[in-house]
């Protein structure tokens, strides 16, 4: 299968409802290799709900999702997991095991029912634990790590997992500044060396500084997608999250403040 | 569960997988071990020769026959059931995502009492109480299973709550039909609730079932180490979780109501041996789960044969002595766990 013509992700006229309320109406969006698409929106506005529906782990309620020019039906669970990797939200811990057991999770897509991780998928994953700094914890229990330590761990399992396509559910989650910007910039790279990426984040300001596109859901089902610079703007983002923001422009770099 | 362990001193996966694989080994030794203790020990001693003699050399006598017809049915009846609630409590522990699941929690073992209990208590034959235990086991896996389905929502809390209710009502009923039950009745009840291994006569198909059920857990090992670590990453990486989880919940079930079907809701074993493994192989199911097997049936036969030499001539319900030995356990280990 040669996938190499379409873009990395589409949807077509998407809309999601949860129960009964409708989280966004109608919207299209393309993403290619190279791209950076940030969802942006307050709190219960839908944005991780829509980054599941575009990593195919729900059904859209209208419209479709393609993934490299396919249905995700058209995918083999496993073949989709080697193409497309999603960092959640959160990571439910309840069992020990160690870092590197952990990251080595994210090379589950490459080996067969009776398959063993061997030695480059241990190269792979401590490589991986070496990009978010954390290659001196490989042996300890994840459950006596810090929150951002855990994040960064989680971080490293998807760099594992090596997707062509990175879905991130606030990968800035319990990272202090300094690993807010370093793991942003890790994305980036990953985007400019060609990858395609989407991730919800909090931070404008943030997504000012990392995103090509952005989708802006307003929590009253409607959506603004479109070029970073289009859908960046003071009025729509004051109405989307119901607080006054203005734009600053500081040595050439968008900052949004509140009011 | 809280510190770092001694075993995590280890960062090489190779590294770790010798050594799980040589504690197996060790493992199915002490197994083997214990099974010849089993059959030695008692109000006739037997010598280790003449048990070997009796099982594979013909050996005549009433060693011999004490050996073969007493002992060595209930010594594979215990190892069996330790093995069964040993790999069905592992498989709980990730299914509801808990480590403080064990094979009783979604009301298996108390649709279990409820059917051998009514059968007792109607005086039928011990086939049949068998017949009922397993029959109730079954029941109470379907109705957790319809009853935490209901909407199609199938959360590991909701599961959980529908199977302590059920557990629940069980212990009611259960408790019921003790306060009916004739007295001369009542004690062959309780031994049955505590788990007594002296009537096991047909330990072979536990047997089988328990290997086949580890066969059955195998190649879904590594998707298990996935689903433990949550299900939203678990289905991004490939796993059919929704197909999984059936799995799991069926194969649990079914390892369970057989262990108790065979001697009944022994206690603890499920719980506590999964938690010893795992500080001592980690905790990657695709070593956990034999190991745990391994264990929990070696645990088993040597607490059997400590309940009925002990005191013999008298003989301890099993479950009373893995009580005894579980609960400081799990004590502990729920100590460390909250530190």
């Amino acid at each position: 299968m040669t996938r190499v013509a379409a873009p990395m992700l589409e949807a077509d006229r998407l809309a999601l409802q949860v129960g009964e309320r409708w989280l966004c109406c109608e919207f299209s969006l393309t993403l290619k290799g190279g791209e950076c698409l940030v969802l942006l929106g307050p709190n219960g506005a839908g944005k991780t709900t829509l980054l599941h529906t575009l990593a195919g782990l729900r059904e859209p309620s209208v419209g479709s999702v393609l993934l490299g020019g396919l249905p995700y039906a058209a995918w083999r669970a496993t073949e989709a997991a080697r193409f497309r990797g999603l960092l959640a939200q959160q990571q439910p811990d309840h069992f020990s095991s160690t870092v590197l057991e952990t990251v080595l999770v994210g090379r589950h897509p490459y080996l067969g029912r009776w398959g063993w991780e061997g030695p480059e998928d241990e190269r792979i994953a401590r490589a991986a634990l070496a990009d978010v700094g954390l290659a001196d914890m490989a042996g300890r229990d994840i459950l006596t790590l810090s929150g951002g330590e855990r994040q960064r761990v989680a971080v490293a399992a998807l760099l594992a997992q090596a997707p062509q396509l990175l879905l991130l559910d606030e990968p800035t989650n319990h990272l202090d500044l300094h690993y807010q910007i370093a793991v942003l910039d890790l994305i980036r790279g990953l985007a400019d060396a060609g990858r395609g990426v989407v991730m919800v984040l909090h931070d404008i300001n943030l997504a000012a500084r990392y995103a090509d596109q952005i989708i802006l859901l307003d929590g009253r089902g409607g959506v603004r997608a479109g070029a970073r610079d289009e859908v960046l703007q003071a009025a729509l983002l004051s109405e989307a999250f119901g607080h006054p923001l203005r734009r600053h422009v500081l040595d050439g770099r968008v900052n949004f403040i509140p009011d | 569960m809280s510190a770092a362990r001694p075993h995590f001193s280890h960062a090489l996966p190779s590294a770790g997988r010798r050594r799980a694989w040589g504690v197996i080994a060790g493992l199915a030794l002490v197994g083997v071990l214990a099974q010849v203790w089993a059959l030695a020990a008692g109000e006739l001693d037997i010598p280790a020769r003449e048990v070997l003699g009796a099982l594979f050399g013909g050996g005549q006598g009433m060693g011999a026959d004490v050996v073969r017809e007493l002992r060595l049915p209930r010594a594979v009846a215990v190892y069996a059931c330790g093995g069964l609630l040993a790999m069905a409590g592992a498989l709980m522990q990730v299914l509801l995502r808990n480590p403080l699941a064990d094979p009783y929690v979604l009301g298996i073992s108390g649709g279990a009492a409820v059917g051998a209990l009514a059968a007792m208590l109607f005086g039928l034959a011990p086939l049949l109480v068998d017949g009922a235990a397993f029959g109730g086991a079954l029941a109470a896996m379907l109705l957790v299973f319809g009853l935490a389905h209901g909407d199609g929502s199938w959360t590991q809390t909701r599961l959980l709550l529908t199977g302590v209710i059920v557990a629940a009502g069980c212990g009611a009923a259960v408790t019921l039909m003790l306060a009916l039950a004739p007295d001369t009745r009542v004690q062959s009840m309780l031994f049955w609730l505590m788990g007594d291994a002296s009537g096991a006569t047909r330990p072979w198909p536990a047997l089988a079932v328990m290997a086949v059920g580890l066969l059955a857990a195998l190649p879904f090992a590594r998707e298990l180490n996935l689903l433990a670590r949550g299900e939203l990453a678990a289905q991004a990486l490939g796993v059919q979780v929704r197909r999984l989880r059936y799995l799991l919940y069926v194969l649990a079930s079914l390892l369970t109501a057989v262990a108790v079907t065979l001697v009944g809701s022994v206690g603890f074993v499920g719980l506590v041996v999964p938690h010893l493994v795992r500080f001592v192989v980690g905790n990657d199911q695709r070593l956990l789960l034999p190991a745990v097997m391994l264990a929990g049936g070696a645990l088993l036969t040597l607490a059997d044969t400590a309940a009925r030499t002990v005191i013999a001539p008298m003989q301890l319900p099993v479950g009373v002595l893995t009580a005894l030995i579980g609960v400081p356990v799990f004590l502990f280990l729920l100590a460390r766990r909250q530190r």
